[in-house]
């Protein structure tokens, strides 16, 4: 390692004198909350893809049931509702671990997972209802776009709710330590993601489905 | 400061502040935002399809702004600017994958299936 690449473990290795180098309250990189945002990113693009792929099959019924006579509007109104008041849970769960309360973060985070069981238990049986009266994805290409992009956002509320368990038993044991802290944190940022990637699908593919 | 030892980089200051502020703010935001679209949609208000189409989709946009801002807590200088960098490029590869598949599968369509349409 050259001298310049001087960091703080190699100050607190060294006698006296290098230490006006790195003062106590020089901030380290940390690369973990940019990683995961970078990781979000490309998230991003396998949902870009899924979009697009449904906007170009958005329309290819092949004779098959439309997405105006079976989408039930209702039932998203209620997903996305249980979906946009886990944002606000997980918000509770931040302020309380952010005041080093451990007890009011994990009741905040197994609120905002309940509601996220919720979501996936009314998508699910959407998806039961669906395939039941024939709307399958291999029924025409419209449904295998439908089911690719809403099934990977679901399968991403499932890995969050995972997650989210895994989280509340590592801090029953370990507490509120800075590792957990950072982790509580990156999984907010997961959360408040895929509640982004809901509004476009709602958006697209419910609201504007159901439009003639 | 000088009692400072090793655990100096484990105080939360990478992890940014929040505050019940932004997130109700936020919230009451994204409600109104949701609201809004689901009762075009669902009460037939306006008259013409496109319209509605058009007037959604913005909406849209403003709620995913919205969340992006009070809740993902996006700024330009989180991270030191990278997040933002990371955001805009992801933004710009989104915007060429779906207006360009969108474009060229319409073109696509209008050109080579010509009995195919609607």
């Amino acid at each position: 390692m050259s001298e310049n690449t001087m960091t703080a473990d190699v100050n607190s290795t060294q006698d006296g004198q290098l230490e006006f180098l790195v003062k106590g309250d020089h901030h380290p990189q940390n690369g973990t909350l940019l990683g995961f945002w970078i990781y979000l990113m490309s998230d991003c693009l396998i949902f870009a893809a899924l979009f697009a792929t449904y906007g170009v099959l958005g329309r290819s019924y092949a004779g098959g049931p439309t997405g105006m006579e079976l989408f039930d509007l209702s039932l998203i109104a209620i997903n996305t509702s249980l979906l946009l008041v886990s944002s606000i849970t997980y918000g509770f769960a931040m302020l309380h671990m952010q005041a080093n309360k451990v007890k009011g973060t994990m009741f905040w985070l197994a609120v905002t997972g309940l509601l996220g069981l919720g979501f996936l238990s009314l998508e699910l049986y959407e998806f039961h209802h669906l395939i039941s009266v024939g709307a399958g994805p291999q029924t025409s290409g419209f449904w295998t776009a439908f089911f690719a992009l809403v099934g990977t956002h679901g399968l991403h509320v499932f890995f969050g709710i995972v997650w989210l368990v895994t989280l509340l038993f590592q801090l029953k044991k370990h507490g509120l330590i800075p590792e957990n802290k950072r982790r509580v944190f990156c999984l907010s940022m997961f959360w408040h993601f895929l509640d982004v990637v809901w509004v476009g699908v709602f958006t697209y593919v419910y609201l504007m489905g159901v439009l003639p | 400061m000088s009692e400072h030892t090793h655990d100096h980089d484990h105080h939360d200051a990478d992890i940014p502040h929040v505050s019940l502020k932004e997130y109700a703010t936020g919230f009451v935001l994204a409600v109104i935002l949701t609201v809004i679209p689901f009762w075009l949609v669902m009460g037939d208000v306006l008259e013409s399809s496109t319209t509605t189409v058009m007037v959604i989709l913005g909406f849209a946009l403003v709620q995913i702004v919205v969340h992006m801002v009070f809740f993902l807590h996006m700024n330009f200088h989180s991270e030191g600017g990278w997040n933002m960098l990371a955001l805009i490029f992801t933004l710009i590869l989104v915007f060429i994958t779906l207006a360009g598949s969108l474009w060229v599968m319409h073109n696509l369509n209008v050109n080579m299936m010509p009995g195919m349409m609607d």
